[in-house]
């Protein structure tokens, strides 16, 4: 946001950024993410079921973290805690290279 | 303090391991449960399943899961030393359920209550009718909890 306001963006933006003056608001529009858990209702993250966590194990492995994934503080820590019962259960890989 | 606690177990059998010793291996936990006064409410046998990584060069495994509830954790104790003696159980994990279940089941109890009050604020019957749609409905909803927390 701040880049756009400071380099080539000021003499093309000028017009477009008349209205909306105020603090916090660039010209870009980002998406938002959602939490899948509160998009979908998903109370219980069951660690049995591997098609539910799939999504949230990028190639490595690795647990995706919240930034990326748009998950919420109380469903990523649930999410947590099932992918690595799941792990232990060699549902789902600790590493893969 | 003798609330019923709900039990998970699933344990990892070699696939090499026959038809027969699958099922003994059931009825010695069954012995165990009965033996503590627990219950096995139910099992689940998922058969062969591939596993994500090797353990001790097997590629494969044979999935079970049981259910059991019981008042105490002394069963679960028992099993689980069981489990770890056995050769053929390549690797088991207890979890206790209910409590996690009994959180989703409040939060979802909380979750209905507060979408029936949402929606007799706005003047609709507190069920959201099965024709409804529910894309639509969903999104007012999030923005009326935004609301509320400001």
């Amino acid at each position: 946001m701040s880049e756009e306001r400071g380099g080539r963006g000021r003499g093309k933006g000028g017009d477009k950024d008349k209205g909306k003056d105020g603090p916090r608001r660039g010209g870009f529009f980002r998406r938002r993410r959602v939490c899948k858990f509160c998009a979908e209702k998903i109370d219980y993250i069951n660690y049995k079921d591997v098609r539910l966590l799939a999504p949230f194990l990028p190639e490595r492995g690795k647990i995706q973290p919240r930034r990326i994934s748009g998950t919420c503080a109380m469903h990523q820590r649930k999410l947590q805690t099932a992918i690595k019962r799941a792990r232990q259960l060699a549902l789902v890989p600790y590493v893969t290279d | 303090m003798s609330t019923t606690r709900q039990y998970e177990l699933v344990y990892l059998i070699t696939p090499d391991a026959p038809e027969q010793e699958i099922a003994e291996l059931h009825t010695q936990i069954e012995q165990i449960v009965t033996r503590f006064n627990a219950t096995l409410d139910k099992t689940e046998n998922w058969g062969r399943r591939k596993l994500a990584y090797e353990i001790g060069h097997h590629r494969e495994a044979v999935y079970v899961v049981e259910t059991i509830s019981s008042t105490s954790g002394d069963v679960m104790k028992e099993i689980d030393r069981r489990l770890r003696v056995i050769d053929q159980v390549i690797r088991h994990l207890v979890v206790r359920v209910d409590e996690e279940l009994a959180v989703a089941e409040r939060t979802r109890a909380l979750r209905k209550a507060n979408q029936a009050r949402r929606r007799v604020a706005r003047g609709l019957p507190p069920e959201p009718a099965p024709g409804e749609s529910r894309g639509d409905q969903d999104m007012d909803d999030d923005r009326d909890m935004m609301e509320i927390q400001r």
